[in-house]
């Protein structure tokens, strides 16, 4: 359909190489695709597939030690490999302008940003200082910055990171460029900054007929921005096809294997599987011959091995495939190799409800904040503090998940290390099997300590870098005494076994180690004192995709094999919805939500909850999601709103008499929708019922 | 069940992993230029200081008085210029520069002289020289206040680096008087005023290296295991920190000569009756309208061995940083 124009962007057999000690290494081999105006071109695969490497060798920007090594990339019909710095400076930022993750490394924080935008108009098209910062208000208006005249006066640290990531976008759009280059723009955001940064994407790829390159990991944002999408692994581009087609016909059979990672949101673990695809992404330096998914394809041929497959057209279809039999695998019929073990679920149907392992009420964590005013020095002036977790309740039974979501700063990591016991809490009472959870870990007994255990959120700062796995799991077991001294080698290869390492990974250095391996041995090393509570601070949100589903199902594993209580944060909604038995959902330090995980994505929702489930990026294009989106910050949780500490960002507020002023006033109470299922808003459960339920599936 | 491997198996595994972190450790050196030129360097005067331990032209102590009668020579052969005999010269009391020169090197890399009023050990050696043990103390020393101060934070930071940035406030060579006149001389008490005066430094390295390590996850993790304090900063954070560690520690041996070489020259230095390189220069410098370039090679002595530290250091820290991101 876009034919008949010359393409914005067109890269053909693109190869970059980087120098590396004792050689080079072909990050990417053999790339070709084709951006129109118009039209967003979405690049998805996953971390280390050279998906930025292909962005950067655009303009060139491959550092010292990189260059392309083969093809041709031409911009507007003409070519910009090997052309002088001199010539690419001229272009970036007036023709094609680059968005990136960090929006905070994009700008320079000792200049106001009214500086840095006009001088992109001043540098590149010689506008007067005048007419540059008018045009700036008027792209910032254009990008729904409230305030423009005012932000252009302020430092980047003065405003959020969504509104740093605007102003990036806005800078960005200023010379009206003919290519736009997005490197996950919004992977560094909250969701529901990032569904706000997305729509804006897409209005204006619509209102400016600017091509857009988009590269992402995660399939749900390609699914709501992109028309065609180009799938990467190990260096070379598998499939091209439009994002109808990626998503309902994927032909290549990685494309399927990603597909089938990630959660639909509303499954859950039992009702369906996560499917990880085996293996790991090859390293650059010893990808394999022949196909370079072959060692990790379900559909392995001899063929496979002897011949690297081409980029052609299927038999049927526009679609574009790397791969030799893509007409007759069929991706409905694919049934899971002997190699993936899926975790066999206890039926719960014995009606007896689990005994309570967790009780938790009003439970309280400030922070004292220290000013620097001179009364504040002295000690003179009123103490303010953080609220950080105000009077959160909630139990958990034996054996089942609680999984706590809401927006950074919410307070989930402060309840979290209050819990475990790296900070005391200030108020509430906490229990864990009759322990007293209020005090912190220096005043707790040891088999407090080995009840309760953590998994954390960096796979690469897990683990001890200076010691092997087997040193890192055995000291638990060999602090706690589980087992005895002659036998905690073997508790140790029996816990790697659990984790599906082998022995032979008792010796290795964790730098030897994928960032899966690594997170699951931070799991072995969790379960190593046998504890009853498990906290998992995002365990997978670092990971790939491929590689969460395996690491996710192990902890189901575990749990069903030794009745281990989770509790599971997470700030993907369909990861957290797939893995809880429940849900809580936090804003601001307070829990607003808390039910069962159905009750949680089904009606009646709070209207935070309703906010988080329309902004989670669906990854299926056909799903109709409703667009509800929140204004402005989370507020400080120095001083809070009044009342109801959502009111100042409620778009549901109207509902209520008077325009909601009771929601200013008065703290609402918690309305019970039975089976522990509890909202904690103004507005009656019957109001909350008549909402359009935030996902629609059009079969 | 899997059978045990026997402790003879496991320490040869040790053994294996110890070659080859030395073989990596060699390679990651002659992958730079710099640093081998800078290892070469250090390694010609460890083999220089070798083999003063075994040979030298002449004895260092020896004037050449008693020789040159032997030689069937009359006249006292002092402040000579460098000859076929005497390869660098001789100095003001007629001993060989060349044979001075090389057991100089003995004190500073390879040997420590233990002073005869110690009990037992009075009068022996322990081997390592005086910079080298040095430095090793003010690694001790200031990592030990470092880690404290890095890990525990607030008032144990604020009292332990408000007392390291007093003893910053003064010129090092102020301590090293303050030391030695309060003392007296001799090696240990040089090594001594190395392991002060250098523990400042040292200490804030490891202190900002242990704020940043202490945010890890692992140290979380071994919080929430309930390890003691002593543990977490010990075991869990300081091996993390020893790269930079090892190359600031480099780069010390040589300020470290350089000191020893400049309380030589104001003769506060190791005592006699080893050479000191210091010394020779302040001796060479009195005696300099009569031998012009004895001077040259002690200097020379001291600026290479402290350029090829220097080279060796900077070349590994070049390496192991240019491939991060």
């Amino acid at each position: 359909m876009y034919q008949t124009t010359m393409p914005v962007l067109k890269v053909e057999n693109l190869a970059v190489a980087f120098k590396v000690r004792g050689g080079e290494v072909e990050a990417v081999q053999d790339v070709s695709f084709e951006i129109h105006r118009g039209e967003t071109y979405g690049i998805v695969g996953e971390s280390g597939c050279g998906k930025s490497t292909v962005a950067w060798s655009i303009l060139n920007f491959l550092g010292t030690n990189g260059y392309i090594k083969r093809g041709s990339i031409k911009f507007q019909g003409q070519d910009l490999v090997g052309r002088s710095e001199k010539e690419l400076r001229l272009l970036r930022g007036d023709q094609i302008a680059m968005v990136y993750q960090d929006p905070m490394q994009a700008l320079n924080p000792s200049l106001r940003l009214g500086k840095q935008m006009t001088e992109v108009l001043t540098v590149h098209r010689g506008i007067s200082e005048k007419e540059a910062e008018k045009r700036c208000i008027e792209m910032l208006e254009r990008v729904y910055m409230p305030d423009p005249a005012n932000v252009m006066l302020r430092y980047p640290h003065q405003i959020s990171g969504g509104q740093q990531q605007r102003i990036v976008i806005a800078m960005a759009l200023l010379n009206n460029p003919a290519l736009l280059v997005m490197d996950e723009p919004t992977t560094a955001l909250d969701v529901t900054v990032e569904a706000a940064v997305l729509d804006l994407i897409a209005e204006l790829r619509r209102d400016f007929d600017t091509a857009i390159m988009y590269i992402s990991h995660n399939l749900g944002v390609v699914a709501r921005v992109c028309n065609r999408v180009g799938v990467m692994y190990a260096g070379e581009m598998v499939e091209r096809a439009t994002v109808e087609d990626i998503f309902a016909d994927p032909q290549h059979p990685y494309t399927q294997g990603l597909i089938r990672c990630v959660p639909k949101l509303g499954s859950d673990k039992g009702s369906s599987f996560l499917y990880p695809i085996r293996g790991r992404v090859p390293s650059p330096s010893n990808r394999p011959t022949g196909c370079v998914f072959g060692p990790r394809c379900d559909y392995f041929q001899d063929r496979c091995k002897e011949e690297r497959p081409k980029l052609r057209q299927i038999e049927d279809g526009q679609t574009m495939v790397r791969c030799h039999f893509a007409e007759q695998i069929d991706a409905s019929s694919w049934i899971p190799t002997a190699d993936i073990v899926l975790p066999a679920l206890k039926q719960k149907d014995d009606g007896q409800a689990a005994p309570t392992i967790m009780e938790v009420t009003d439970l309280k964590k400030y922070y004292k904040v220290v000013g620097n005013s001179l009364p504040d020095v002295l000690g003179l002036s009123e103490p303010r503090y953080v609220k950080a977790v105000e009077n959160v309740s909630f139990s958990i039974p034996k054996g089942s998940t609680l999984g706590i979501v809401g927006e950074s700063g919410c307070g989930k990591s402060t309840l979290i290390k209050t819990i475990i016991g790296l900070e005391d809490s200030t108020d509430g009472s906490a229990t864990l099997m009759g322990f007293d959870l209020t005090v912190d870990i220096s005043k707790r007994s040891e088999n407090l300590i080995q009840e309760l255990q953590m998994v954390f959120q960096n796979p690469d700062s897990t683990m001890n870098p200076s010691y092997t796995i087997g040193q890192q799991i055995a000291r638990p077991i060999e602090r706690f005494g589980t087992v005895p001294k002659d036998q905690v080698r073997a508790e140790v290869i029996r816990l790697l076994e659990l984790m599906r390492l082998g022995e032979n990974y008792y010796d290795r250095l964790p730098r030897q180690l994928s960032g899966g391996e690594k997170q699951r041995v931070g799991i072995a090393r969790a379960l190593a004192s046998r504890p009853d509570l498990v906290l998992c601070d995002e365990p997978v949100s670092a990971l790939d995709v491929s590689v969460q589903a395996a690491v996710l199902n192990l902890l189901i594993e575990v749990q069903q094999t030794y009745d281990t209580t989770l509790i599971f944060i997470a700030h993907d909604l369909g990861v957290v919805r797939f893995f809880s038995d429940a849900i809580a959902v936090m804003y601001l330090g307070q829990i607003m939500e808390i039910g069962s995980s159905e009750a949680i994505y089904a009606l009646p929702y709070h209207p935070y909850t309703e906010a988080l489930l329309s902004a989670i990026p669906i990854p299926d294009p056909s799903v109709k999601q409703s667009t509800i989106r929140l204004e402005g910050n989370v507020p400080s949780a120095i001083n809070p709103p009044s009342g109801c500490r959502f009111h100042t960002r409620c778009p549901r507020r109207h509902l209520l008499p008077d325009g909601g002023k009771i929601c200013e006033t008065t703290v609402p109470e918690w309305q019970d929708n039975g089976n522990g299922h509890r909202i904690f808003c103004h507005i009656p459960l019957e109001t909350l019922n008549t909402f359009d339920p935030v996902v629609q599936y059009i079969k | 069940m899997t059978v045990q491997p026997s402790t003879s198996t496991r320490r040869s595994n040790s053994v294996a992993k110890l070659r080859q972190a030395v073989v990596n450790g060699f390679a990651l050196i002659f992958t730079s230029q710099v640093a081998t030129i800078g290892f070469i360097i250090v390694m010609f005067w460890f083999l220089v200081g070798f083999v003063s331990i075994f040979w030298t032209p002449y004895n260092p102590n020896e004037s050449l008085f008693a020789l040159n009668k032997e030689l069937g020579i009359e006249l006292a052969k002092q402040n000579a210029l460098p000859d076929a005999q005497n390869w660098l010269g001789t100095d003001q009391l007629g001993r060989d520069i060349l044979s001075r020169l090389m057991t100089g090197t003995q004190v500073i890399l390879l040997k420590t002289r233990i002073p005869r009023d110690v009990p037992f050990v009075g009068g022996g050696f322990i081997p390592g020289g005086v910079a080298i043990w040095g430095v090793l103390g003010s690694l001790v020393f200031g990592s030990f206040l470092g880690v404290n101060a890095g890990y525990r934070g607030g008032w144990w930071d604020q009292i332990i680096m408000q007392f390291l940035d007093a003893m910053i406030a003064f010129p090092s060579i102020i301590l090293y008087l303050v030391v030695i006149s309060a003392l007296g001389r001799g090696d240990l008490i040089v090594i001594l005023a190395i392991t002060i005066t250098g523990a400042p430094g040292v200490a804030r390295l490891v202190r900002s290296l242990t704020l940043d390590i202490k945010t890890r996850d692992y140290t979380r993790a071994a919080q929430t295991r309930g390890e003691s304090a002593w543990y977490i900063m010990f075991v869990e954070i300081l091996p993390n920190a020893r790269g930079p560690i090892l190359v600031d520690a480099m780069l010390r041996v040589g300020y470290a000569i350089f000191s020893i070489a400049t309380l030589g020259f104001l003769g506060l230095g190791l005592p006699p009756p080893d050479p000191d390189w210091g010394n020779m220069v302040n001796d060479a410098r009195q005696n300099i309208f009569s031998n012009q370039v004895a001077v040259i090679w002690p200097a020379l002595a001291i600026a290479t061995l402290v350029i090829g530290l220097n080279l060796l250091a900077d070349g590994i820290r070049e390496e192991i940083t240019r491939y991060q991101k």
